[in-house]
C-alpha cells in the first residue's frame, strides 16, 4: 500500500540557495538593462530589422510560453486522466507552468517598441486579432492555474481539483492553439499560413514543457538531496520520448504537405536544403540533437535520472533550434510578391534577409528564463509544492523491495541499483 | 435612401465596365446602405470633382475609395522622384543603416526569370480593402479609414510588429531609432510602426499625394490618384480602359493601388 | 489627469501669502511662458489648464480615426501660438518652455512630442499656414460661444477661487495677456 504523499519545501537542504537566487536576480537585472537599452536607443541596436521584425526575444518568449503550457502535463495527467502516479508532481508542475509563462510574457512585453504603453494593450482590444485573444488566453491561464494550485493545496477544496484541472487542461490547449495560430493565421508568408501550426505547437508544448519540467524537477531533487528513484525517471523519460515522437510526426506532416505543393518548394528548399544556418539548425539542432539523440537516451537508458536530465536538456536545445527556424527562418525567406520574377529593391525585397542575434536581445531572453527560474526557486522555498520523496518505494504502488527480482525485463540493472538512496541519484 | 440615390449616382451597374471587381461592388453596396444615415453635408461636394477638400468637422466618407493607378510602362527606370517627394513631404530619411531604414515608398525592380525583361515600379502600402495588418493588430492601432486609407494610429501602437508579419507587401517599417524634426503634419516616433498614409493630410485638404504630384509635375504621369468609386473620376476612367493588376490578387485583399502594364 | 489639475493648482494656494497683488504666479510655482502670438486661447485659461488634455485627447481620436479636421482644439494650433524661442533648441521656437514648465512641476510625463514635432510649421510663402485663419469655434470668431464658455467656466472658477488666489486675479496664465 502506498503512503500518502507528503509535500514540503526545500528548506535548508539546498546548499547555496541564496547564491542561486542572487545569480538569477543578476541575470534578470541584466535582462532589464538590455531591454531598457533597446528601448532608449531604439531597436536598431538589435539584430532585428524591417525584414526580420521578430528576433531572439520572440524565440525566447515563444519557447517559454509554449513550455509553460506543457509544464502542466504532470498535473493534467494526474487530475484529468486520474493517474495517481503523477499526483505528487502536480503541484510543482503548476508552479513551473506559471513561472514559465510569466518569464515568457515579460520578454514579449519588454521587446515591444512602446512597452510604456502596456496599459493600452490591456485596455484597447481589436477582437479580430489573435494577439488580442492571446492576451486573454495568457492572463486567464495564469489565473486558472493559480486557482488549480489552490484547489490542490487546500484540503477543503480538494473535491474541486478535478474540475479545476479539467479547466486548466482545456485552457492550455486553447492557449497553445492561440500561440501556434499567431503564425498559422499569417496568410502573407510562405512559411506560415497553415492550420498545422496549431497542432504542431500543441505537440511542441507537450514535449518542450515536459523537458523543462523534468529538468527542473530532477535538478531541484538533486540539488536539495531529496530521494529520487528509477521508476519516476523511467516513467517521465518514456513519456518525454513519446512526446518528442509526436512533435516529429507533425514536423514530417508539415514538410510533406509543403513538399507536395509546387508553390511551397521554394520555402522547403530553403529550410531543408540550402538555407544555411536554418538548414543546419533544422537537421542538426532540431532533428538530431533535439529529437533523435534524446529519444535514444530516453528509450534505452531512462533508468538513470541523469540520462533523462541530459535528454531533456537536448530537447530544450532542439526546441530553441526549432522555434528559431520557424520564427526567423520563416521571415528570412522573401515574401512572394511577384511570382516568377526576380525582385530587388532598397528595402531588400526578393533576397534572403540577414539576421544575427545581438547581445541585448539574447540577454533579454535569458533574463526571461531567469524570471521563470527565480519564480520556481521562490515557490519551492516558500510553498509545500515538492513531494517529500520520489524514491521508488514512496511513489510506485507495485514497488517491491530490491532483493526481489522485478518483473521488468532489465532486472539485473534494477536489482543492482539502490533506488531509494538519494546519494545514488545524485552521484549517478 | 432617396438622398443617397440623388447624391451617389455611381452606385450603378456600370461598375462592371469599369473593371471594378465584384468584391468591391458588394462592399460598396453594403457601405452605401450603411452610411446613408451618416451622410454629411460635405459629401455631395466630393462627388463632382476627383479631389476636393473636405470641409472642417466632417468625417471621411465611406462612399469614397481613394486609390492610385500606376501605369508601369510609363515609369522610367532610375527615376525616384516619387520616393524623394515622399521623403520631403513626410520627413523620413536614410539613417545610414539600410536594414532598419524606414521606407514609406520604394522603387522595386522586377526581372522576368524566363525572358530577362526588366521593369521598375513604385511600391508602397497597397491600402487593401481587407487589410491583414488591421486584422492582426491587437490594439486596433492599425486601421482603415472610411475612405479606404490604411493608417497606423500611433497613439495606440505598442510596437509589437505583428502587422509587419502579416503584411504581404512588406509595406510597413518599424521606427528603429529616435526621430527629431518631424513634419507637423506627419508625426513619427521611435518604437511605432508606420507606412504610406496616401498623404492623408494633403488628401483631406483637397491635394493629391506628394508622390503622384511629383510624378505628374515631371511629366511622367505614371500615377493617377483619385476616387475609385466615382465612375467619372480620372482614375476610374483610366482603370476601366485596360485590365489592371492587383499585387497578390490571390489573397483577395482588394488593394487600392492598381498597376497597369505589368 | 485630475491629479495633475490638483497639483497645478496647489502651489498657488500654498504661496498665496507671499504673492504680491500683481504677481501672476507664486514665486515657486511653474511659470509657463507667454504665448508667442494670438491674444486669446480657444477656452478661458483656467478651463484650458484643467481640461486641455481631455480636449486634445478627444479630438485627436476623431481626427486620426475618422478624418475630422479643422475643429476647435488642435495640438498644431497649440504649438502655433505657444511655441516660443527656446534657448535649449538653439533659439528656435518650441513649445517646450510652455508645456514643460507645468508638466515638470506636476511630474506628469507627456509623450506627445516623441512623435509630434514641438516646433511650429516653417513658413512657406506659397501655402496657407494653419496659423492663418483661426479654427471655427474659436472664441474670437464667435462672441456668443465665447460668452457662454466664460459663464460656464466662471462657476468652476469660483469653486477653485477659495483655494487659489491666483485664479481670483483671472490672469494666472500669462498666455492670456500679451
Amino acid at each position: 500500500m502506498l503512503k500518502p504523499t507528503v509535500f514540503d519545501q526545500i528548506t535548508d537542504k539546498a546548499p547555496g540557495y541564496y547564491v542561486v537566487v542572487g545569480l538569477l536576480a543578476v541575470a534578470i537585472a541584466i535582462g532589464l538593462v538590455s531591454a531598457y537599452t533597446m528601448e532608449t536607443s531604439g531597436h536598431h541596436i538589435t539584430g532585428m530589422s524591417n525584414r526580420i521584425v521578430w528576433g531572439m526575444p520572440h524565440v525566447f518568449a515563444v519557447f517559454l510560453i509554449v513550455a509553460a503550457s506543457g509544464a502542466l502535463n504532470a498535473a493534467s495527467i494526474s487530475s484529468v486522466f486520474g493517474r495517481t502516479f503523477y499526483k505528487p508532481l502536480a503541484r510543482i508542475s503548476g508552479v513551473t507552468s506559471i513561472a514559465l509563462l510569466i518569464g515568457g510574457l515579460s520578454v514579449l512585453v519588454l521587446d515591444l517598441g512602446r512597452p510604456d504603453r502596456l496599459i493600452v494593450a490591456m485596455t484597447t482590444y481589436n477582437f479580430k486579432s489573435i494577439f488580442a485573444w492571446n492576451i486573454f488566453l495568457y492572463t486567464g491561464f495564469m489565473v486558472i492555474v493559480v486557482v488549480y494550485l489552490w484547489m490542490m493545496m487546500e484540503r477543503r477544496m480538494a473535491r474541486f481539483t478535478k474540475a479545476a484541472g479539467m479547466t486548466a487542461f482545456l485552457w492550455r490547449l486553447a492557449l497553445t492553439t492561440g500561440t501556434g495560430s499567431i503564425f498559422g493565421f499569417l496568410v502573407a508568408r510562405q512559411a506560415y499560413d497553415a492550420a498545422i501550426m496549431a497542432p504542431l505547437f500543441i505537440a511542441m508544448s507537450l514535449s518542450l514543457g515536459m523537458a523543462v519540467f523534468t529538468l527542473v524537477l530532477f535538478s531541484i531533487f538533486w540539488w536539495s538531496g531529496k530521494p529520487i528513484g528509477s521508476t519516476i525517471s523511467q516513467r517521465l523519460g518514456r513519456l518525454l520520448g513519446i512526446l518528442i515522437a509526436a512533435v516529429l510526426y507533425f514536423v514530417i506532416a508539415q514538410h510533406l504537405t509543403n513538399l507536395y505543393a509546387t508553390e511551397h518548394h521554394g520555402i522547403e528548399r530553403f529550410i531543408l536544403i540550402d538555407g544555411g544556418v536554418y538548414t543546419h539548425l533544422f537537421w542538426w539542432g532540431q532533428i538530431l540533437i533535439g529529437s533523435l539523440i534524446p529519444m535514444y537516451l530516453l528509450f534505452k537508458m531512462a533508468k538513470c535520472p541523469c540520462m533523462v536530465m541530459g535528454a531533456a536538456g537536448l530537447v530544450i536545445v532542439g526546441g530553441f533550434a526549432q522555434i528559431y527556424v520557424i520564427i526567423i527562418g520563416g521571415q528570412a525567406y522573401p515574401l512572394l510578391m511577384f511570382p516568377g520574377m526576380e525582385v530587388t529593391s532598397s528595402f531588400f525585397d526578393g533576397g534572403i534577409a540577414a539576421y544575427a542575434p545581438s547581445l541585448p536581445e539574447v540577454l533579454l531572453g535569458l533574463g526571461g528564463g531567469a524570471i521563470a527560474l527565480l519564480g520556481i526557486a521562490l515557490a519551492v522555498k516558500t510553498l509545500p509544492v515538492l513531494p517529500h520523496s520520489l524514491a521508488n518505494a514512496d511513489i510506485d504502488p507495485d514497488y517491491t523491495p530490491p532483493p526481489e527480482p522485478e518483473p521488468e525485463p532489465e532486472k539485473e540493472e534494477a536489482a543492482g541499483e539502490d533506488d531509494e538512496a538519494p546519494e545514488a541519484a545524485a552521484s549517478s | 435612401m432617396s438622398k443617397c440615390a440623388k447624391h451617389c449616382p455611381e452606385i450603378a451597374p456600370n461598375d462592371a465596365q469599369n473593371a471594378i471587381d465584384p468584391g468591391r461592388r458588394r462592399l460598396l453596396a453594403g457601405a452605401g446602405a450603411l452610411t446613408t444615415l451618416m451622410l454629411a453635408p460635405g459629401v455631395s461636394l466630393m462627388m463632382s470633382g476627383a479631389v476636393e477638400a473636405r470641409p472642417a468637422g466632417v468625417a471621411a466618407s465611406a462612399k469614397i475609395r481613394w486609390g492610385i493607378l500606376i501605369d508601369v510602362s510609363k515609369c522610367p527606370d532610375g527615376c525616384d522622384l516619387c520616393v524623394t517627394a515622399c521623403k520631403d513631404e513626410n520627413g523620413w530619411q536614410e539613417t545610414g543603416r539600410a536594414e532598419t531604414n524606414v521606407q514609406w515608398i520604394r522603387k522595386v525592380t522586377l526581372k522576368d526569370k524566363n525572358t530577362g525583361a526588366i521593369k521598375t515600379l513604385p511600391f508602397m502600402c497597397q491600402h487593401c480593402a481587407e487589410p491583414p495588418c488591421v486584422d492582426v493588430c491587437p490594439t486596433g492601432a492599425s486601421f482603415k479609414r472610411a475612405d479606404g486609407i490604411v493608417l497606423v494610429d500611433k497613439h495606440t501602437c505598442i510596437g509589437c510588429r505583428y502587422c509587419m508579419m502579416a503584411c504581404p507587401y512588406a509595406a510597413r517599417s518599424f521606427v528603429h531609432e529616435q526621430v527629431t524634426n518631424q513634419k507637423p503634419h506627419a508625426p513619427r516616433g521611435k518604437g511605432t510602426v508606420e507606412s504610406c498614409t496616401m498623404c492623408v493630410h494633403r488628401v483631406d485638404k483637397g491635394q493629391i499625394p506628394a508622390c503622384v504630384e511629383a510624378c505628374t509635375k515631371a511629366g511622367n504621369r505614371t500615377m493617377i490618384f483619385g476616387d475609385l468609386n466615382d465612375p467619372n473620376s480620372e482614375i476610374a476612367k483610366a482603370a476601366g480602359q485596360h485590365l489592371t493588376t492587383r499585387i497578390r490578387a490571390d489573397l483577395g485583399l482588394d488593394p487600392g493601388i492598381l498597376y497597369s502594364g505589368l | 489627469m485630475v491629479l495633475a489639475g490638483v497639483l497645478l493648482i496647489t502651489p498657488g494656494s500654498a504661496g498665496a501669502k507671499e504673492m504680491s497683488p500683481t504677481s501672476p504666479t507664486s514665486p515657486w510655482g511653474p511659470k509657463p511662458t507667454k504665448a508667442f502670438k494670438g491674444d486669446k486661447c480657444v477656452e478661458p485659461v483656467d478651463v484650458m489648464r484643467r481640461d486641455h488634455m481631455n480636449y486634445l485627447l478627444h479630438q485627436r481620436d476623431e481626427t486620426v480615426q475618422q478624418g475630422i479636421r479643422g475643429k476647435k482644439y488642435s495640438l498644431r494650433q497649440c504649438i502655433e501660438c505657444h511655441a516660443v524661442p527656446d534657448k535649449q533648441a538653439g533659439g528656435e521656437r518650441t513649445v517646450e518652455p510652455f508645456c514643460g514648465e507645468c508638466h515638470k512641476f506636476a511630474a506628469v510625463t507627456i509623450d506627445c512630442f516623441q512623435c509630434h514635432t514641438n516646433k511650429p510649421e516653417k513658413v512657406k510663402s506659397t501655402e496657407a499656414l494653419p496659423s492663418g485663419p483661426l479654427p471655427p469655434g474659436h472664441p474670437t470668431m464667435n462672441k456668443k460661444t465665447s460668452n457662454s464658455t466664460n459663464t460656464g467656466s466662471w462657476k468652476k472658477k469660483t469653486l477653485f477661487a477659495a483655494l487659489d488666489p491666483a485664479l481670483q486675479q483671472g490672469s494666472t496664465c500669462n498666455v492670456q495677456v500679451r
